[in-house]
Order: C-alpha cells, then structure tokens, then sequence
C-alpha cells in the first residue's frame, strides 16, 4: 500500500513541478532564454493570493483570479523591461538579467510581507478520499492538483494547435527572424507567453502553498529549479516534455523519500536527470538538433 | 633597438603585468593600512573571503569565459574543497606543528579532492553542450553539497572515523567529531590569513594566465571560438575542456579550504546554487575572459552589499537592481542610444558654458 | 530521372586520372561505394574515388549535389552509412574528425569557420597544435621546453603566414580581416596540421578575380612546395578548369562524370547537370 500512497503523492507534486516546467520550457522554446525569475514568481503569486483571503479577507476563488491577473501583469513588466531590450544580446547577458530579476523580487517579497514564514490556507475544502480502509489517502489538493494539471495541459496543446496566436508562438520558436518576415509580431508573441507562463506560475504557486503550507520569500527557488530541471529532463522547448519531465521527477522524489533516504533525495533526484541527459542529450521529448557544417 | 624590444615585450605581457601588479599593490596598501591600525574589524574579516572569491571568480571565468561553458556548479567544488580541508587540517593538528604548513597541506588535499570531482563531472558532463551543460552542472553542484551535508567524520586516539547518518561514528574518550551531517563543522580552528589568500590568489594567476598562454589555452579557446573547426585540425575537444574544468575545480577547492578556515564554523548550505550564481555574475560583470576583470569584480561586487549595509532591506534590491541595469547599459542597443543621446546632451551644455565664460572674457 | 544518371554513369570513365609520378604509388584517398543516409534522404550515394599523393583535383556539381557532405564524411564529421575510406591506406571507419585530421586530412569550410576572436597568429599556432610537443606541466610552470616549444611554433607559423603573404595581419584578429585574406587565412591553418591532403570547400568564394588569379597560383604553389594533394569544390570554372589535374561532377548525390578538365567539358551528361535538358 504504501507504493500506491508514494505514487499519488509523486504524481502529485510531480504535476506542481510539471505546471512551472510549462512555464520555463515555453518560455525558452520562445525567448530562448532561462528565466530564472520564474521560481520567484510563484512565489509571488502565493502571497498575492494569501494576501486577498487573509487579509481582505475574501473568497480563496477570487484570490486566483486576483494572483493569476497581478502574476500576468508581473511577468509581461519583467519582459518589458529587463529582457526585451536584450533581445540579440549573448545568453548569459540574458540570464544575469534574470538572475538580477530573481533577487529582486525575493527581496522586494521580503521587505513587503518579511521574511517569517507565512501559514498558507489551503484553498481546497474536499475532504480526504480513504482507499484499501484508510490505508491510502487521497487528500483534496492531491485531486484538485492532478486535475488543474491535466486540464491545462489539454487547454495548452489545443491553445498552440489551434489558435492564431499559438501558431505564431511555434513559428517564432521554429525561427524567430523567419516569422518575423512572414509579419507575426515577435514581441507581442513573446510577450503572450510570458503572460501564460506567469498566469500558470500562480496557479501553480497556490497548488504548492496548498500542499506544502509553508510561504516565505525562497518559497519559489527550490520547485522552480526542480522544475527547471524537469523542463530539461523532459526536452526543453516541448509542452508534453515538460509535463512527463515534471511527473518523472515528482514520482522519482517522493519514491526516493520513502524507500531509498529523505536527506539523499536531492542527490538521487539529480543523478536521475544526468543519466537521462548523457543517455539522451536532448532529452525525453527533445529533438536533437545537429550543427550544419 | 633596445627601446623598441622592449616596447614589443610591455605590449606583449602588459595585460599579465598589469594583473599581477595591480593585485600586488592591492594588498601591499592594505597590509600597510591594517598594520597602521586604520582598517575597522568588519573589513578585516572580508580580507580572506574576497581572496577566496577572486580566485573562485578567476577560475570559474577559465571555465565560463575562456573555455565557454557555462557552469552553475562551482560552489559545490568549493564546498568540497572546505570540508576536506577542514578534515586535514583538523586531524594533522598535533602531528604537523606549523600552521602555515597545515593551511597548505588542507589547501593541497583540498584542492586535489575537488580536482577528482572535477574529473568524475567532467568527464560525462563535457559531452553535452550549452543550457544542457548548465543545468548538469548545476544539478552535480547540488548533489555535492548534498552528500557533503550527510557526512559525518570523528577523530579520536585511533585515527579518523567516517560515517554517513548522525549514529554511524562512534568516537573514543577524547575524540572530536570534525564533520557533523548538516550540522556542518564546529570548532574550526582559524589558519587562514591575509597573507595566505593573497598567496592563493597569486598562485591561481600564475596557472590560470599561464594555461591561457599555452597551446593548451589556445586549443581551448579554438574550441569555444568554433568546435567543429577545432576538432579538424585535430584538437580532442573534450580532453581539454576537461582540462580547463578541472584546473578550475582544483583551484576552487584550494578556495574552499582557505575560506571555510577563516570561521569557526560552515555548513554545506553556505556551497549552494545561490553560491554559484553570485560567482557566475563576478565572472559576466568583469568580462568574459578577463581576468584582471574578475578579480576587480569579485572585489567590488563581493563589498557591494556590506557596503550597502546601512540602508539595510534595502540593500539586496539595489543590488539586483544594479545587476540588471548594468546588463542593460552594456548590452542593450537601445538603452545605450539613450546613454550616448545623454552624454551628447551633457557635452552640449558643457560646450554652452564655456562659450559663455570665453563670452564673458571677450 | 535518377536511373537516367544512374545509367549515364556506366558510359563514364571510371578509371582514375593520376599524374604520371604519382602511378605507382599509394593514393592518398582511396574512397570506395562511401554513401550516407539523412532518415530516409540519400544524400551521397556511390561514391567512389581515389586521389593521388600530389594530385589537385576537384569536385564540382549543382547547388545540393551533395559536395560539401562529401567533405563532411571524409573528414569524419558524419560517419557513412555505407562504404569505407582509406586515408594513407588506413580504414577511418569510426574515427573521430581529430583523429582523421591527425591521419592527414585538414580543410577549409565553405562558410568560413576561424577562430575569430584569436589572432591570425595564434589560428595558425591552433593548426600546428599536436605538432608543438611541450608537457602541460611545463606549459603551466614555464619551464624551459616551453619557451622553446613557443619559440618554434612561432617561427614556423610566420613561415607559414609568409607562405600565403599573410605576414602582415599576423597579430590582427581573425573576425577583423576581410572575406579573401579569412579564407587564406583558412589554408594556412589547415596546412599548418602537416596534412598529406587538405581539402579546400569552395575557396575563392566572395574573392574579386585578381584574388582568384593569386589564389590559382598559390594553390598550385602548395602543392608544389608540400608536396600533398588538394582536393576541391569550386564555382568557378575558370579555376576549377585551370588549376584542376582530375576532375569528378556529382548531382543528387551520385558521381555522374570523372575525367580531365577537357572531357568533363565536353560529357554530356555533365552539360545536362549545369543547363538541363533540351528536350526535358
């Protein structure tokens, strides 16, 4: 019983890690950028959606709405700003930037709601499915996460699939300047998808301080570089990598944690990723590109 | 005929003398003020850790700038270095009687052990290429710090004990645990100095500009400059990025020993990814492949926020906000067609005034 | 309108135009059925050659005739899918680029790969690399068989630069020279590998005639003075005609006319390859 009640549990925060791998992996399919102020951004959703139940004191729901909208705005200004006038310039010039972009908003979180650990309120009121006589748990969050998860990932695939703006963010990460020509407007792309990044950077915030209630300013770090790493482990640049790379990862963590050792997790974890790399360099999903000579 | 040879040889090594030079009057400048009393505590105790982190930014811009891969590791080799030094120095007290000898010996074991992790890295992780790279090493930086923080080792009269949970080391009657799991290790005793980093520090360009200047420099440079091209006039593209890889961990883990030396107590945390990162940005905001770069970097970005200090919360935002905008002011055409549009502006006011004052003269 | 070439082949002269000194000696390529496959796209396909010590031939075809993957898989960039290649009489099967060059294979690149934030100098230093013998211990300490390794590899680099009357921009940065002085610059550093053959892709691209006119005349002189082989893919058919001992057309990937300089002139298929077919 306890594989079934590891296995819940992984594809449970393994479906966390895969809603802000969607972010990272869109992000550099497109902008061919890490941003690495990701992480941070969850973070901010988090509070903001604390922020509106525990102190305006109104309905969790409408504290999504509320996170999703101040992420959206947070994350397309963060474009604007710091990245776009970097466009064509040397990728760790970019990566400082969102480096830079990183500390600031952890600092900024800490000079607004400090730096002790806020109890996060789970926003799920389902109570606990009991299975096998309550020897496996599904709890409310593990149901709502699982499904928020699947949900999204369906809505993204359609979304890239099917409409205009969707088929111009695959054009502009098959070839940016090719698109350009073709007259799909390149930064209004970019900015699209900064936007849907950040909107699934909050949910996903609220999913994690859901599951694991505590909220500090480095919230965000850890799960966003897990994520990170389930983006690669995935195929970097492709939805349904990001999402099986999230998963992997999730199961591998919570299996470790159980059978092999809670403090070596971190360890096995990344073990995991490199074999997958040295073995396929590209990743799950990705396609290996050849340099043309 | 003399002048002129001579005139070829300044311009030839100019860069190198100027490296050496300026970190040598660097420290005689500070020797002198801490001897005359008029440096205050607080910046006596960054000496040592900035001479650590100059040679940790040197290093890592051998890996970075001039071998041009991108690491996110370093700090782990750090650690490594920290925690084997710490090891060696702790358990030849009593039998090697010199500091001095001990600081060198826990440098020398230091370093060579962070060089193996270096090669056991290296030698997979090499092959792949770019964001690829980054985020294996990143990942292995993680997992160093990670094994480093589950060891336990004790010392006691019948030699060294090692175990990996809290329970594992039984020590006898007068035995000390040197490496407590997460707890890190206590009770370090201080050797580091001034002197020593600056030694280091010496040391570290000494190998580092030499090896740029060397056919295995160029080889690795050829490599960052075009791969493909490289590997057609025969050059073994992974043997000597390893090369440079684990040049730059072997000084790193000499970096480790010097700083984890300089407190009483340090913990594996202290060697995480955030660790990394800030070296990483020493290394992007002196100038890729730049050495003299790095140093002054390491130096100014490391006093930045103690300097800052004063202004308290404040002070790490100003700092990401002084990251970003230096960036920006360097690399964004748009941003500097503002500055240049300002710097005309100023030119023109200033041109105003003086036409004005010779005005008034006439 | 494959089979057409396939059975075109057949009239072909097949038998290798080697300089009267070089007939009784070992080839320095011998090259044999060499084919490789992208997924499910042939892109060479039954490729057979062989090239004499100090023989300058080319290999000229049509925009995507397969050419430069030609270079590719003979100095191991793609390994074939079929076929072998003998480079001194040595199999390269699996080897990798650095090994074949070390062997005796160096080239240039149709688009110009220098190492372009390093100077002319020091390209070609990178080119004498397995050649300078110094211990990295010594390297890293200076000790003496460094200074004279350097010393050395100095000199003889300046030769070189010399050689292609590039003494001028020795100490210039690569990526600052002009299109024609880069691809002289290409040469030396690929003669600089000490090869038995170089294969030049496409070197008078982007030179003005009076460059061409020089670079003819250098190519002849470095077989000449090193006695080794060049092998060529080439545009120009003013220079191709002129400085060519052997001459092979490739399209879609097939060899489809080999010969000297006057009957690939006049082979018909070669004429339909450049101009199309009348009735076609």
């Amino acid at each position: 019983m306890d594989f079934l009640q590891y296995t819940i549990n992984g594809i449970s925060i393994g479906a966390v890690y895969a809603i802000i791998a969607l972010g990272y992996t869109m992000v550099y399919g497109i902008a061919k950028m890490l941003n690495f102020a990701h992480g941070d951004v969850i973070m901010v959703g988090a509070y903001i959606s604390f922020s509106v139940t525990s102190y305006l004191h109104m309905s969790p729901y409408l504290s999504i709405l509320v996170a999703m909208v101040g992420c959206v705005v947070l994350g397309v200004v963060i474009e604007a700003l710091a990245y776009r006038p970097l466009r064509g310039a040397p990728s760790l010039a970019v990566l400082i930037t969102a480096i830079g972009a990183s500390y600031f908003l952890q600092n900024a979180a800490q000079l607004i709601w400090g730096s002790d650990p806020k109890n996060f309120t789970s926003i799920v009121i389902f109570s606990p499915i009991k299975l096998f006589d309550g020897q496996v748990t599904i709890t409310g969050e593990v149901l709502v996460t699982v499904i928020t998860c699947i949900v999204i990932m369906i809505a993204l695939v359609l979304f890239t699939e099917k409409t205009k703006i969707g088929k111009s963010m695959r054009a502009v990460s098959e070839d940016r300047d090719a698109a350009q020509l073709m007259g799909i407007h390149v930064n209004r792309t970019i900015s699209v998808t900064f936007a849907i990044g950040s909107a699934l950077a909050a949910i996903a915030g609220i999913l994690l301080c859901s599951t694991v209630p505590t909220l500090q300013p480095t919230t965000g770090s850890m799960p966003g570089i897990r994520a990170f790493t389930a983006a690669v482990f995935g195929g970097i640049g492709s939805i349904p990598g990001a999402m099986l790379g999230g998963l992997v990862l999730g199961l591998v963590e919570t299996f470790t944690k159980g059978y092999i050792s809670t403090q070596f997790s971190d360890a096995v974890v990344f073990l995991v990723l490199i074999v997958v790399l040295l073995v396929k360099p590209a990743g799950l999903l990705g396609k290996n590109i050849q340099e043309k000579v | 005929m003399m002048g002129m040879r001579l005139q070829n040889i300044w311009q030839k090594y100019k860069t190198n003398l100027l490296t050496y030079g300026t970190v040598t009057v660097a420290f005689l400048v500070l020797q002198i003020l801490s001897s005359q009393d008029m440096l205050s505590r607080s910046t006596q105790g960054y000496l040592v850790p900035i001479c650590a982190y100059i040679v940790m930014a040197v290093s890592l811009n051998l890996v970075v700038g001039v071998s041009g891969e991108l690491s996110l590791g370093h700090a782990g080799f750090m650690g490594v270095g920290a925690f084997v030094g710490v090891v060696i120095s702790g358990s030849l007290k009593g039998a090697v009687d010199s500091d001095a000898l001990r600081l060198v010996l826990s440098m020398v074991g230091g370093g060579l052990m962070a060089g193996v992790a270096g090669v056991i890295i290296g030698v997979p992780v090499l092959r792949l290429r770019g964001d690829y790279l980054a985020i294996v090493t990143l990942a292995f930086g993680e997992i160093l710090k990670n094994i480093i923080g589950n060891i336990y080792i004790g010392k006691d009269a019948t030699g060294l004990h090692f175990a990996m949970s809290a329970g594992g080391v039984s020590l006898e009657e007068g035995g000390t645990m040197l490496l407590k799991g997460p707890m890190g290790a206590t009770g370090i005793e201080k050797l580091s100095s001034f002197t020593a980093g600056f030694l280091l520090i010496l040391f570290t360009l000494f190998v580092v500009l030499n090896l740029i200047n060397s056919k295995e420099g160029r080889a690795i440079k050829a490599i960052r400059d075009n791969r493909i091209a490289a590997e057609c006039v025969g050059i073994h593209v992974t043997a000597f990025k390893l090369k440079a890889f684990v040049v730059a961990s072997v000084l790193a883990g000499m970096a480790g020993a010097l700083f984890a030396q300089n407190y009483s107590a340090i913990t594996a945390d202290k060697f995480d990814f955030t660790n990394s990162i800030n070296i990483l940005v020493f290394v992007v905001l002196g100038g890729m492949g730049n050495i003299l770069g790095s140093v002054i970097s390491a130096t100014v970005l490391y006093l930045l926020p103690e300097l800052l200090r004063g202004l308290q919360d404040l002070r790490m935002i100003l700092y990401a906000v002084v990251l970003i905008v230096v960036m920006l002011c360097t690399w964004s055409p748009q941003v500097k067609g503002k500055m240049q549009v300002v710097r005309l502006w100023l030119g023109k006011q200033k041109n105003k005034i003086f036409r004005k004052g010779a005005a008034d003269h006439a | 309108m494959r089979e057409e070439y396939s059975r075109k082949m057949v009239e072909v002269t097949t038998t290798n135009l080697l300089r009267e000194q070089d007939t009784d000696k070992q080839p320095v390529l011998d090259v044999r059925n060499l084919g490789i496959d992208f997924g499910g796209l042939t892109a060479v396909d039954g490729f057979t050659m062989s090239i004499g010590p100090t023989e300058i031939s080319g290999l000229i075809g049509p925009n995507g005739a397969g050419k430069t993957t030609i270079f590719n898989l003979l100095t191991s960039v793609y390994q074939p899918t079929r076929g072998s290649i003998l480079l001194n009489g040595i199999d390269t099967k699996g080897m990798t680029t650095a090994k074949v060059n070390r062997l005796g294979i160096a080239r240039t690149f149709q688009n110009i790969r220098l190492f372009s934030e390093m100077t002319a100098l020091d390209n070609v230093k990178v080119g004498m690399h397995n050649s300078i013998k110094c211990s990295f211990l010594s390297s890293l300490l200076r000790l003496p068989p460094y200074y004279k390794a350097e010393r050395g590899a100095n000199e003889r680099a300046m030769e070189l630069l010399d050689f292609m009357g590039l003494t001028d921009v020795a100490n210039v940065k690569a990526g600052a020279l002009p299109y024609g002085v880069q691809r002289r610059l290409e040469i030396v550093r690929a003669l600089a590998t000490n090869p038995s053959i170089v294969l030049l892709d496409e070197p008078a691209a982007g030179m003005n005639p009076s460059e061409t006119a020089e670079l003819m005349h250098q190519i002849r002189r470095i077989r000449d003075t090193f006695q080794i082989a060049i092998f060529l893919i080439e545009h120009d058919m003013n220079l191709v005609m002129n400085v060519c001992e052997a001459i092979m057309v490739v399209n879609y990937g097939r060899v489809i006319a080999k010969g000297t300089p006057e009957q690939i002139k006049q082979n018909p298929a070669v004429i339909e390859a450049y101009l199309g077919r009348k009735d076609g």
